[in-house]
């Protein structure tokens, strides 16, 4: 693309993107709209706005939602209390509200001197009317704080990643507003450059076995929860460091425990594919 | 540029909107695009919000830049079809028992693939499509599942089905937003002060602060939390499927609801048997002992169904309509188990009241308080699930 400033993100060292996410994350940045990432947990939507505040160079100020969280929070909070308490001594001087005036981490990223990435993680944690009290500051960068008649005004807009795993359905009008991408389920030739990135220096053997059971496992449609790209990374880990023959990674499943994270699985797991390996192994012989 | 893309998109049912479309021109305008990928992505990325419509948007892109004409037209007509309650009303138990034998997906795969191998005019016969015939596809047809595909219909239930128009606008009248249903919703709410005390009781502060001669005394006390479990039992699939936009409506506005202490829900088909699901499919299955077993009775349950089947599929022992099932315990004892365990149940019903003198809906409502599945009716639901016993 000759366009310069449009292909400003190309990924980082240790983060693999696919073509269509580059695009995406590219588009937000040009356009200066938020970014809303979602997909099946574990495929890095979080990760992402670390690897783009890395590639970019740029300072990342990450504000992690609750269900209590509100949106005024994210902008400034008046700490009243704080400014009664000190009234009592008279020692400093409380006259000046600005003092007590906190900003959030979406007044931070305002704030800031030079253009930051601005994380806003898991979205849909929060309350139905969550999203839609921001859509005003995101679309303007800027807010006023009646208590002090200031208005904070981002010099530079942030880029701003959002990330949801889809547990609520987000207000139209908020999605009008942002690109979206959904992060697919890499497929193995992505996933192994993926491992790569964890493990550079990983046998080929061993990632070609650990990566077909993976996957083999993943089709088991009986999981509650099937294992992803972060299960994946620590079972590998475990895999180098025990030292686990290759052949015996598809024959055995050792550590399947830092595959499947839910006890009804891995119950499953045992009582099926334990149970089928010892009618089989007996056969073997 | 590319307007009639948009009106493509829209065609196939992508929500776009102007301000989207407005975004993506300003996007173009800047130069982004080299070719035709970096198109899809931009356009997809801006335009698309939901990876549930990315499939509809690969058919409209593929429409639009091949100039490739999808074929399944006739399948809205098939939907629409079905999604006017009246035209399965008309039909006999025994037609809508096989029309449930198969379903929409299968139906609709099967109508394509005859479409696709037919080449010529077809008339009588048990297969193609066509006019007369005992296929389940056509027009003029006596299959008791057919399809009537445009043309007058010959059937006894086509003719029937096609000509109760003046229907259509009762059913528009009966217009849900899912606003609305929140709203109705947030009825069901009982405040407790739980938890840690986290929140400054203002007026007790003041108090204690002038007694203790305004040297500051803060008061905390605990916050007021929603105490109300929510229990949502759909019937799904069959004779459901007229009301499954209405049912999703109700499903989206409970599951977005953030005030319910905790929020459950499960499938079933025509009546409560040995197991309920977890997915509409019906594969994920839990059984109802287990459910009765394990949720505390304070669950305010909510059942949503027609309560309208073959009388043998509520009273009899393996009466489901499906012979997997092979329920030992007939469906009303299992609705009469879920109806006591629970101190509170209300059913509502999409069906309109005239059709409550249905014999196996009577035998529903006696254990069930029956409301219509509309604002009125969901409100006075909510206050009978919010009165003490």
């Amino acid at each position: 693309m000759a366009n310069d400033g449009f292909d400003k993100f190309k990924g980082s060292h240790d983060y693999v993107t696919s073509e269509a996410l580059r695009n995406a994350v590219n588009v937000a940045i040009a356009l200066k709209r938020p970014l809303l990432v979602r997909g099946e947990p574990g495929t890095g939507k979080t990760l992402l706005a670390h690897s783009i505040a890395r590639g970019l160079d740029k300072r990342l100020i990450v504000w992690n939602i609750k269900s209590t969280t509100k949106a005024q929070e994210g902008l400034y909070v008046y700490d009243t209390v704080q400014r009664l308490n000190d009234s009592r001594f008279g020692d400093k001087d409380i006259s000046d509200i600005r003092q007590y005036i906190k900003l959030g981490k979406l007044g931070e990223a305002f704030a800031s001197k030079e253009e930051v990435v601005l994380l806003i993680d898991e979205v849909d944690k929060a309350d139905l009317e969550f999203p839609n009290d921001l859509l005003n500051e995101l679309d303007e960068m800027s807010f006023y704080i009646p208590e002090t008649g200031e208005t904070i005004v981002a010099t530079h807009r942030p880029i701003v990643a959002i990330t949801s795993n889809a547990e609520k359905e987000l207000p139209d009008a908020f999605l009008r507003r942002c690109i979206f991408h959904y992060i697919e389920f890499p497929d193995p030739a992505l996933m192994e450059e993926i491992v790569k990135v964890h493990f550079p220096d990983i046998r080929g053997n061993l990632l070609r076995q650990a990566l077909a059971t993976f996957y083999s496992l993943r089709k088991i449609d009986d999981f509650r929860k099937k294992p992803s790209t972060s299960e994946l990374i620590d079972w590998i880990r475990v895999l180098i460091a025990s030292g686990t023959p290759d052949e015996a990674i598809t024959a055995d499943i050792p550590f399947a425990g830092s595959l499947l994270k839910k006890e009804t699985d891995y119950a499953y797991f045992i009582n099926t594919f334990m149970k089928k390996k010892q009618t089989t192994g007996t056969s073997d012989n | 540029m590319f307007t009639n893309f948009f009106y493509t998109l829209r065609e196939r049912k992508v929500p776009v909107s102007i301000t989207e479309w407005m975004t993506l021109m300003e996007a173009l305008s800047k130069g982004y695009i080299s070719n035709l990928t970096d198109f899809y992505y931009l356009a997809r990325a801006i335009l698309v919000k939901s990876e549930s419509y990315f499939d509809h948007y690969d058919v409209a892109f593929q429409e639009y830049f091949k100039g490739i004409k999808a074929p399944p037209e006739i399948s809205e007509q098939i939907l629409s079809w079905l999604k006017d309650p009246f035209n399965r009303m008309l039909l006999t138990e025994e037609e809508r028992a096989l029309l449930d034998i198969m379903d929409l997906d299968e139906l609709l795969e099967e109508l394509e693939k005859r479409l696709r191998e037919q080449t010529e005019q077809h008339d009588g016969g048990d297969y193609w499509i066509g006019r007369g015939g005992t296929s389940p596809f056509g027009h003029s047809g006596q299959h008791p599942t057919g399809f009537r595909i445009g043309g007058g219909g010959g059937g006894r239930s086509a003719i029937q089905i096609a000509e109760q128009r003046q229907f259509r606008n009762y059913r528009q009248d009966l217009t849900l937003d899912i606003r609305q249903i929140e709203v109705a919703l947030k009825g069901l709410r009982q405040l407790n002060r739980t938890g840690p005390e986290d929140e400054l009781d203002l007026d007790k502060t003041i108090d204690a602060t002038a007694k203790n001669a305004g040297d500051i005394d803060l008061i905390w006390r605990r916050s007021r939390k929603n105490k109300v479990k929510l229990l949502l039992l759909m019937d799904v699939g069959g004779s459901m499927d007229p009301f499954a936009h209405l049912c999703s409506l109700l499903f989206s506005a409970a599951h977005r609801s953030t005030h319910f202490k905790d929020f459950q829900y499960y499938y079933f088909h025509n009546c409560i048997y040995d197991y309920v699901y977890k997915d509409i499919e019906r594969r994920d299955g839990v059984s109802t002992e287990h459910i009765l077993h394990t949720m505390e009775q304070d669950y305010k349950v909510i059942m949503v169904g027609d309560a309208w089947m073959a009388p043998s599929e509520l009273n009899s022992v393996y009466g489901a309509i499906y012979y997997y099932e092979r329920n030992y315990k007939p469906g009303i004892v299992r609705l009469k188990q879920v109806a006591d365990h629970f101190n509170h149940c209300v059913w509502l019903n999409p069906e309109a009241p005239h059709y409550w003198n249905e014999s196996t809906i009577t035998m529903i409502k006696k254990i069930f308080p029956m409301f219509e599945l509309t604002i009125e009716g969901l409100q006075q639901a909510v206050k009978k699930l919010i009165v003490k016993r």
